[in-house]
């Protein structure tokens, strides 16, 4: 066993950059609107400080009405998605209808908080189904389950909480919760080194998911001083 | 062999030349040999009755219960075998608190019922099995509405407006349909319940009973539980009055009925 030298020096190695897991110190914001829920999510994901991706997807679908956003370890989110997506198929079929999004947000969380140990990820739960309506939650890197108006999560989202809470409104228009989404992204991925890229949303509703992308030429412009 | 079927009833998983198994018909006749019990959906609500059967008179009440929650929305009423009703009951709470602590939500009835009924059925399929000699009535009120299903020992599942199984089984159906459940309140198809429990009951031929009455309904905030103890009284008397009416005639059966009926209270 090699001592512990009193004085390493931690350098920067631009090939152990790449080969480090890739995550999505991200920004994805989830709000319950009159009509649905409306996701958003940058489009970041890095190697350590290299951008592997930059125009990833974080919106993922796990069944017709329910999406997740998902922020952490990129490959962990992606595994617990996919386990997610095949019990929902799986119980649709046994319901044979829409299944809930709080069946959605509780598989997540049972997932998350049974590896806790083994995971990074920090989801955010959203969709619409026919008893409950537009739905939000939050499953936090413990596991816990939060329903919520409105949630947002990744390493942006602290830089967004000020503004969120001020212009967040109940019972908001399409039209008032793009503009709300797409403002609170631009902020945090202009002050997050770990998001930016374009903004993706979903609107989810009733009759059906539409997706939209804003690139960065689009996105409002803030102070940069 | 002397006839078609002989020797074919020692293995349940046998199939008879004549595509029959008599190890499930056995199975349902150790059902009819139990009290009746019926259930009726009604419009706001779900009413389980049985018609429990006292083994002896030395026996505490309510130790030989027939009706069970299993959970809060979901109960069920058995008729058959005894020590299967239990592992039943048993099987039908397990799959319910299961499925809520999965997937978070409450179990709706028919996964519910498709799930016991899988159960009975897997015991008519494997030689070191015995079929389950029970008829299960399960009740449920959920974002569905009220429910009702049966269960049969053959494991096959089906959904009911109103259904009897157990001794009286013919007699009790055929009073259930000349009624609309449908359009009643459960306040009223208590009384209308209790009313065919007492008198499909031959109090000559059959044991003293004991009415077991349970619902889940609007008035019980959707919970199953048993019928409170006036609404109980209030439709015991119901049924006593209107079997009275039917048969002015018969004096001494009528005593004989309010002897068992005043035990039972």
């Amino acid at each position: 066993m090699d001592a512990i030298k009193p004085f390493d020096v931690v350098q920067m190695n631009p090939l152990k950059e790449l080969s480090k897991p890739h995550s999505m110190g991200t920004t994805i914001i989830a709000i319950k609107y009159r009509d649905g829920v409306l996701v958003g999510a940058d489009s970041r994901t890095t190697t350590g400080s290299y951008i592997a991706n930059r125009v990833s997807d974080k919106l993922t679908q796990v069944h017709e009405r329910i999406y997740c956003c998902r922020s952490g370890s990129a490959a962990d989110t992606q595994a617990v998605a996919d386990y997610v997506k095949y019990y929902l198929s799986m119980q649709s079929v046994e319901l044979g209808e829409l299944p809930r999004v709080k069946t959605a947000a509780n598989l997540f969380r049972t997932l998350c908080y049974q590896n806790k140990n083994h995971l990074m990820a920090g989801i955010l739960c959203a969709g619409w189904d026919p008893i409950e309506g537009g739905q939000v939650y939050s499953i936090p890197l413990g596991g816990t389950l939060v329903k919520q108006p409105f949630g947002t999560s990744g390493s942006g989202s602290s830089y967004i909480f000020g503004y969120c809470d001020v212009h967040y409104k109940d019972d908001m228009t399409l039209e008032e919760a793009e503009q709300f989404v797409k403002t609170a992204l631009t902020l945090a991925m202009q002050r997050d080194g770990s998001s930016g890229g374009v903004v993706r949303t979903v609107n989810i509703t009733k009759d059906g998911c539409e997706r939209k992308m804003v690139p960065w030429t689009e996105l409002p412009v803030f102070f940069e001083g | 062999m002397s006839s078609n079927g002989t020797g074919y009833d020692l293995s349940v998983t046998t199939y008879s030349p004549d595509g029959r198994l008599f190890q499930i018909e056995y199975a349902q006749k150790a059902v009819e040999n139990s009290g009746t019990v019926i259930g009726v959906a009604c419009k706001d609500g779900v009413v389980l009755g049985v018609e429990k059967l006292i083994e002896s008179k030395l026996m505490e009440r309510n130790s030989n219960q027939r009706i069970f929650n299993v959970d809060y929305h979901v109960g069920i009423a058995l008729a058959g075998w005894k020590p299967d009703t239990r592992q039943l009951v048993n099987k039908a709470r397990k799959e319910s608190q299961d499925y809520q602590s999965f997937y978070g939500t409450k179990i709706p009835a028919h996964v519910l019922t498709e799930r016991v009924a899988m159960h009975v059925h897997q015991a008519t399929m494997y030689w070191h099995l015995r079929p389950y000699g029970v008829c299960a009535l399960i009740s449920a009120y959920d974002e569905q509405g009220p429910q009702l299903f049966m269960v049969e020992p053959s494991g096959t599942s089906w959904g009911y407006h109103g259904c009897a199984v157990g001794k009286a089984k013919q007699a009790a159906r055929t009073e259930i349909e000349k009624l609309k459940f449908t359009e009643m309140t459960t306040r009223e198809a208590v009384k209308e319940v209790a009313r065919i429990i007492h008198l499909v009951h031959d109090p000559v031929k059959d044991k003293d009973f004991e009415l077991e009455l349970s619902w889940v309904c609007d008035e019980s905030k959707r919970v199953h539980q048993l019928v409170p103890k006036e609404v109980k009284e209030e439709a015991e008397q119901y049924a006593k009055e209107a079997n009275k009416d039917d048969d002015d005639d018969d004096d001494e059966e009528d005593e004989d009925e309010e002897l068992v009926d005043s035990g039972a209270q």
